[in-house]
């Protein structure tokens, strides 16, 4: 019998496995298609202070291997998320649920924290300082240190519960980033959010996306993502959620290697819906095949 | 939404951008004309949402138009050959409506879905109108199909090179029910000023997963944001902005 189990920030997750904020909605599609308790957590549709309708479409794109998206934080807004998304997904969902919180301004996101903070149905808050697809907000929070660094310590000041920055890789030096969140007292990094890109119709001689750049995602980016963790991972204690193109239980034994405690899978969601679902059941088998009785073993495995 | 593996029976041009694609597999997760498939296909990321144009028990046929990357590669697929569907995607057409005389507008690639709603309608005891709308003759598709239903079509080309000369708003009838389209945008927009009577559209988007999980296909309406691939792709004239 192998043990999936990993803990992460005194969370017990059963297995590694969290489908990856925006790819996942509030789960209600795929509740439809199975049974959610199967998942290590859910990292939630990304929210912000006031509904947002986001960008104009088209908003995706298709890329090799991969695609594009600039949906602009679409959501219902931090209210309507707590009191009507999470206590439905809560209602049959028993693992831990990742809040997604996004801001424009260091203001929004303690607002937004504290208020997901003391909500029964959060058990961990995951701050996107890395969206590239909103102006003026999003990922301009994650691409400087001192940035980064202070909407960790605004958030960690409101918050009991643990926090995760979810950073950017459209960065120089991500080790630089992880440690200033680190110093500012963050629980835990995810990385990577999706990388800045764009594609152009070539009749038309305009971008594809009406947002002109989009965030690039899918099996493209997964070795570019699995070196960032693997940086982050020497440069930082705290741990990492790691996530950029994850698609089979091998790439999650990989990103586990690379130093990642968990994993977040994103754009493979919306190519097979029980994708999820099928990566955590074929772990136990290869996990098996690798001679692992202990998941959590495989954590920084090739350092 | 069902996930399933379909076999290719048939695949065969209509003309020369559009081709007929029958495929045997479980449909039983179709549930009304209107909706559609999201096929995968092999070296493209993204799924490609097609119209379904008709089915039964076992069997679907799509009808669609070559129009990029993917559906050149599915244009060329012998029969034999599999395809992995997502199917019983979006909304569909509401037949409760249409009332005794329907009207069903088609306008090139958007004719086929309104097949399937067609054979329907007729089997419900309706007596539907249908305007097919091309660019040109050698552009036709699927009038004879239409008609052996037993529906009475119109034929209108912007060239004139067949039936009525100009657009299918040029070839609209006095009278009827309720109206259904699917065509392309600027299509729909003059769909809905020309028309006098309540109706159903159906709208085409980039989709990222087509069962609303992405948020990647979201328009505004009247009444909220709708995803095109969950809430659509049929929305109901009077809940446009236009």
């Amino acid at each position: 019998m192998v043990d999936l189990s990993v803990r992460l920030c005194g969370l017990r997750l059963q297995n590694p496995v969290i489908p990856a904020s925006g790819t996942f909605g509030f789960g209600k599609e795929f509740a439809e298609l199975y049974d959610l308790n199967c998942l290590g957590a859910i990292s939630v549709k990304g929210t912000t202070r006031a509904p947002r309708f986001g960008n104009p479409s088209p908003r995706i794109a298709e890329t090799p291997a991969g695609m594009l998206n600039a949906v602009g934080l679409q959501n219902p807004g931090i209210d309507a998320v707590l009191s009507e998304e999470l206590p439905r997904l809560r209602r049959t969902y028993r693992q831990p649920i990742i809040a997604n919180i996004s801001g424009f301004s260091l203001d929004e996101y303690v607002e937004c924290c504290a208020k997901a903070d003391a909500s029964p149905d959060v058990d961990l808050i995951e701050v996107n300082v890395s969206c590239p697809n909103v102006h003026g907000g999003g990922m301009s929070f994650g691409t400087d240190p001192r940035m980064a660094a202070e909407v960790t310590r605004a958030v960690k000041a409101v918050c009991k519960k643990p926090v995760c920055i979810k950073l950017s890789p459209n960065v120089t030096d991500i080790a630089a980033i992880a440690r200033a969140c680190e110093e500012a007292g963050a629980d835990a990094l995810s990385l990577i959010n999706t990388l800045l890109a764009m594609r152009i119709d070539i009749r038309r001689r305009r971008p594809l996306l009406a947002n002109r750049t989009g965030g690039l995602s899918g099996p493209a980016v997964f070795p570019v993502a699995l070196r960032m963790v693997w940086d982050v991972y020497e440069a930082v204690k705290i741990p990492i959620i790691g996530m950029g193109g994850v698609s089979s239980a091998e790439d999650v034994v990989e990103m586990l290697l690379s130093g990642a405690t968990a994993v977040q899978i994103g754009a493979a969601n919306l190519q097979n819906p029980w994708a999820c679902k099928e990566i955590a059941e074929a772990l136990p088998a290869l996990l098996e095949s690798l001679g692992v009785t202990k998941l959590k073993e495989l954590i920084g495995g090739a350092h | 939404m069902n996930r399933a593996v379909f076999t290719i029976e048939s695949n065969a041009s209509l003309t020369e951008a559009v081709f007929r694609m029958t495929l045997c597999g479980d449909t039983s997760a179709i549930t009304a004309p209107g909706q559609f498939v999201n096929i995968a296909l092999a070296a493209n990321y993204l799924r490609r949402p097609i119209s379904v144009c008709d089915w039964e028990p076992g069997r679907l046929t799509i009808v669609c138009k070559v129009v990029g990357r993917g559906t050149a590669q599915m244009s060329r697929m012998a029969p034999g050959a599999t395809l992995d569907l997502l199917l019983g995607l979006g909304n569909g057409y509401d037949m409760a409506p249409s009332g005794e005389r329907p009207l069903l507008i088609g306008g090139g690639v958007g004719v086929p879905p309104l097949y399937g709603l067609c054979k329907r309608l007729i089997a419900a005891g309706r007596h539907p109108a249908v305007v097919l709308g091309f660019n040109t003759a050698s552009e036709i598709f699927y009038e004879d199909e239409f008609r052996d239903l037993g529906a009475d079509v119109t034929v209108a080309t912007a060239d004139g090179s067949c039936g009525v000369k100009g657009f299918v708003t040029d070839a609209l009838p006095e009278a009827y029910t309720h109206f259904y389209a699917c065509g392309p945008e600027p299509m729909l927009r003059a769909v809905c000023k020309a028309t006098l009577t309540s109706g159903q559209l159906s709208f085409e988007q980039r989709m990222g997963c087509g069962f609303g999980a992405c948020m990647g296909c979201t328009c505004e309406t009247l009444t909220g944001h709708k995803r095109i691939c969950k809430d659509g792709p049929v929305l109901r004239k009077e809940e446009l902005l236009w």
